[in-house]
C-alpha cells in the first residue's frame, strides 16, 4: 500500500527528502511525543536515565551478539572438520545449541535471583533467597540431559538404519553373484 | 518488521534517483561534494558494514517479519496492560496516590479503575508481567535477525533514512529499557537511575510513538514477506532488504528449527514464571520466579508484599495501644482494637494483586465494611472517597485514597482476619484494607486512620 502526493511536489519532495511527507509527519509525530514523554524520563537523573536508554539499546547488539555469536562458532569448531561431512555430527550441534540458548535465556532473565544480587529479598517478602542458583542449575542439566537422550535416540535410529541399509546392500550384492 | 534501514522509496529505482538527487539537491561545498561522493562509492569498510559479512543462511524478511509480528501483538498487550495498570492506581485522584504527577496530557485516559470484576487487576497484571518476560527470547531474536542493518553501509542514505535510524534508537532502546526496568523491578532489584513508575511509565510513551512509526513503514512488507511466499528472496534484490546473506554458510538449523528454539526458550521463561499469578499447585512450578514458593503454611501462608520488619513496623505501633481513628463529615470516632472486632463482621472473598506480577488466589478475609466504618461518622449512604493511612512510618504507599466506588463496594472490608484466622503481623495485624480489583499496594496494611471525603 502506497500514498502519493500529487506528482511534481511529491517528486520534487522526496528528492530532498528521500520519502514521501507522510513519511516525515509521522516521524515528527513520534518525536514530539518522544520529547514529551521523555523530558519527564530524563528530569530526575538526566545522565544516569540517558545512559540506561542508549545502554538498553546496545546490550544486545554490541555485547549479547559478540558473546553469543563467538561462543557458537567455537561449539560448531569443536565438532572439527568432520562437521561439514558427517549430518548426524553437524545436526549434533542443535543438541548443544537448544538447552544452551534455554538455559542461557532463563539465566538473562532472572539473574538478579539466581546469582543473588537482591540482598532485601528476604526481609521484603519472607521468602528464602537461596535456591534459585540451584533449580536453575537443575533445570540446566535437565535441558542438557533431555538433549542428550533425543540425540541419542536419533544416533541409534540413524546406526539402525544405517546398518539395514548395508544388509540391503549386501543382499543385492549377493543376490547379482 | 524487517527493522532499521529501508527508505520508502525502494520501490524506486536506485541509481536514477541519487542521480537526480545529485544534479539538483541542495549546493553543497565542492570538497564536502567530493568526499561524500568518494565515500559512496568506494563502498563499505571491511568488516560487519560488508553485507557479505553476515553469513547466517537463516537471516531474511520471513524470519524477521514473523518474529515482528509475534513482537506486534505481544507489546500492544503488554501497552494496554501496562496502561490499565496505571489507571488501576486512580493517580488522578489524589496526589498520595499519583507516583507521577508531571504526566501532564499523558494521563489523557485514565479512568475511574472498577471493583467489578474483582479479579481484574489479577488478569491484566499477571499478564503484562508474564507475557514481557515470555516476550525476551523473541526480542532478542528479532534484534539478532536485523543486525545487519545496523552497519548497514552508506550509514544515512538520506534526510528520511537519517530520521528513520533516530526513530530506531527510541525504538529498540525504548523497547531494552522497558524489559529491563520491568524485569529487575518484579525481581526488587531496584539498580534503575530513579523511581520505577517514573522511568517504565513515562519509557513506555517514549516507546510508543517510535513503536507505531516502525509499524506504520514496515507492516504492509512484513506481511507481504509472510504471505505470499514461505522462503526468503534472493540477496541484493529488493525484497530481500539488505537481511539475505549474499555469501550464506551451510546451514546448522533450518528456519523452522530456529523459531522452535525461540519458541522453547518463551516456553521454559511461561513454566518457571507463570505460576506465581496462577497459584494453587501451580506456584511449585514457578522455578525461578521471585514468588514461586508460599513464604509459609495455615491461614496466613500466603504471599507477602512488604512484610512488617522491612518497613519498621515496630510491636508498640500495633500492640494495644493502637487506635483506629475514623473521621468525616466533621466528626471523629476512636476505636480499640476490640470495639472494632465488636463491629457487625463480614466475609469477602478477594485476591492479593502485585504490580511485579504475582497474584494470591481468593483468600477468605472477614472485617468490617468500609460503608459500616463510615456509617460511623454518618455517611454511610452516599459514601465518598477516604483517605486510608498505615502505622507505617516510611517508603511509597504508607497511606492512599480509596475512591468513592471502591469505598462503596460491599467487599471491601477493613480487613481483621483471613481464612479463619487473626491476620499475621506481615499480612497487616490489626487491620489492613481488602479492596476488590485494586492493585496490591492499595489494600493498605496496619490501618490506623480513615478519613472519609478528605483528601490527604
Amino acid at each position: 500500500m502506497k500514498f502519493r502526493l500529487p506528482h511534481a511536489g511529491g517528486i520534487a519532495f522526496r528528492r530532498r527528502y528521500g520519502a514521501s511527507p507522510l513519511h516525515l509527519l509521522l516521524v515528527a509525530t513520534s518525536f514530539a511525543l518522544a520529547v514529551y514523554a521523555g523530558v519527564r524520563l530524563l528530569k530526575a537523573d538526566t545522565f544516569g536515565v540517558a545512559l540506561w536508554f542508549v545502554g538498553a539499546a546496545l546490550v544486545h547488539d554490541v555485547l549479547l551478539l559478540p558473546l553469543y555469536s563467538v561462543t557458537d562458532r567455537a561449539a560448531q569448531a569443536v565438532c572439527g572438520a568432520s562437521c561439514a561431512r558427517d549430518f548426524v555430527v553437524r545436526v549434533g550441534v542443535n543438541h548443544v545449541r537448544v538447552p544452551a540458548f534455554v538455559a542461557g535465556v532463563l539465566l538473562l532473565v532472572w539473574w538478579p535471583l539466581i546469582l543473588r544480587r537482591v540482598d532485601h529479598f528476604t526481609s521484603y517478602t519472607g521468602l528464602p533467597a537461596d535456591g534459585f542458583l540451584a533449580r536453575w542449575l537443575l533445570i540446566t542439566a535437565a535441558l542438557f540431559g533431555a538433549s542428550a537422550v533425543v540425540l541419542l535416540v536419533r544416533m541409534w535410529h540413524g546406526t539402525r538404519a544405517s546398518r539395514r541399509a548395508a544388509r540391503a546392500r549386501a543382499r543385492v550384492r549377493k543376490a547379482r553373484k | 518488521m524487517p527493522a532499521a534501514a529501508g527508505r520508502a522509496s525502494d520501490t524506486e529505482p536506485e541509481p536514477e534517483a541519487e542521480a537526480e538527487a545529485d544534479e539538483t539537491g541542495p549546493q553543497w561545498p565542492t570538497r564536502l561534494r567530493s568526499a561524500w561522493g568518494t565515500a559512496r562509492t568506494a563502498g563499505p569498510p571491511p568488516g560487519p558494514a560488508r553485507p557479505d559479512f553476515w553469513r547466517s543462511p537463516l537471516r531474511g524478511p520471513w524470519l524477521t517479519s514473523v518474529l515482528g509480528l509475534v513482537l506486534l501483538a505481544g507489546i500492544t498487550i503488554l501497552f494496554v496492560t501496562g496502561l490499565l495498570s496505571y489507571a488501576a492506581y486512580n493517580p488522578d485522584l489524589a496526589a498520595v496516590n499519583d507516583q507521577t504527577p508531571d504526566k501532564g496530557w499523558l494521563g489523557f485516559y485514565l479512568f475511574p479503575w472498577p471493583t467489578s470484576p474483582y479479579w481484574l487487576y489479577r488478569v491484566t497484571q499477571g499478564v503484562h508481567v508474564t507475557l514481557g518476560i515470555v516476550l525476551v527470547p523473541v526480542l532478542l531474536a528479532k534484534l539478532w535477525s536485523v543486525i545487519p542493518k545496523l552497519f548497514a553501509w552508506p550509514p544515512v542514505r538520506s534526510v528520511a533514512h537519517g530520521i528513520e535510524r533516530l526513530s530506531l534508537l527510541l525504538l529498540v532502546g525504548g523497547a531494552g529499557f522497558e524489559f529491563v526496568t520491568g524485569i529487575l523491578n518484579v525481581q526488587l532489584h531496584y539498580i534503575f537511575p530513579g523511581s520505577f513508575y517514573t522511568l517504565h511509565f513515562y519509557g513506555a510513551w517514549v516507546f510508543i510513538g517510535a513503536f507505531v512509526v516502525h509499524v506504520a513503514f514496515r507492516l504492509p512488507k512484513a506481511l507481504r514477506a509472510v504471505w505470499p511466499r514461505p522462503g526468503e528472496p534472493a540477496p541484493g534484490t529488493q525484497d530481500a532488504a539488505g537481511l539475505v546473506s549474499p555469501r550464506p554458510a551451510a546451514p546448522t538449523i533450518s528456519r523452522r528449527g530456529a523459531l522452535g528454539m525461540v519458541g522453547l526458550g518463551s516456553l521454559a521463561l511461561l513454566v518457571v514464571t507463570a505460576g506465581q499469578s496462577v497459584g494453587g499447585w501451580l506456584r511449585h512450578t514457578a522455578l525461578l520466579a521471585p514468588h514461586g514458593q508460599d513464604p509459609g503454611s495455615g491461614p496466613n501462608g500466603f504471599q507477602i508484599n512488604k512484610t512488617a520488619a522491612s518497613v519498621g513496623i515496630r510491636p508498640s505501633d500495633i500492640g494495644p495501644d493502637w487506635r483506629l481513628t475514623v473521621r468525616g463529615a466533621g466528626r471523629q470516632v476512636d476505636l480499640t482494637y476490640g470495639q472494632l472486632l465488636a463491629l457487625p463482621q463480614s466475609e469477602s472473598s478477594l485476591p492479593i494483586a502485585c504490580v511485579e506480577g504475582w497474584s494470591t488466589p481468593d483468600q477468605r478475609w472477614s472485617g468490617v465494611r468500609l460503608t459500616e466504618l463510615a456509617a460511623l461518622v454518618g455517611l454511610g449512604t452516599d459514601t465518598p472517597q477516604v483517605f486510608v493511612e498505615s502505622v507505617q512510618r516510611g517508603g511509597s504507599f504508607r497511606s492512599v485514597v480509596l475512591r468513592d466506588n471502591q469505598a462503596r463496594d460491599t467487599r471491601s472490608l477493613l480487613a481483621v482476619r483471613v481464612n479463619g484466622a487473626v491476620l499475621s503481623h506481615d499480612h497487616g495485624y490489626p487491620a489492613r484494607v481488602i479492596v476488590p480489583g485494586a492493585p496490591g499496594v492499595h489494600n493498605t496494611k496496619w490501618v490506623t486512620r480513615l478519613a472519609f471525603g478528605e483528601q490527604a
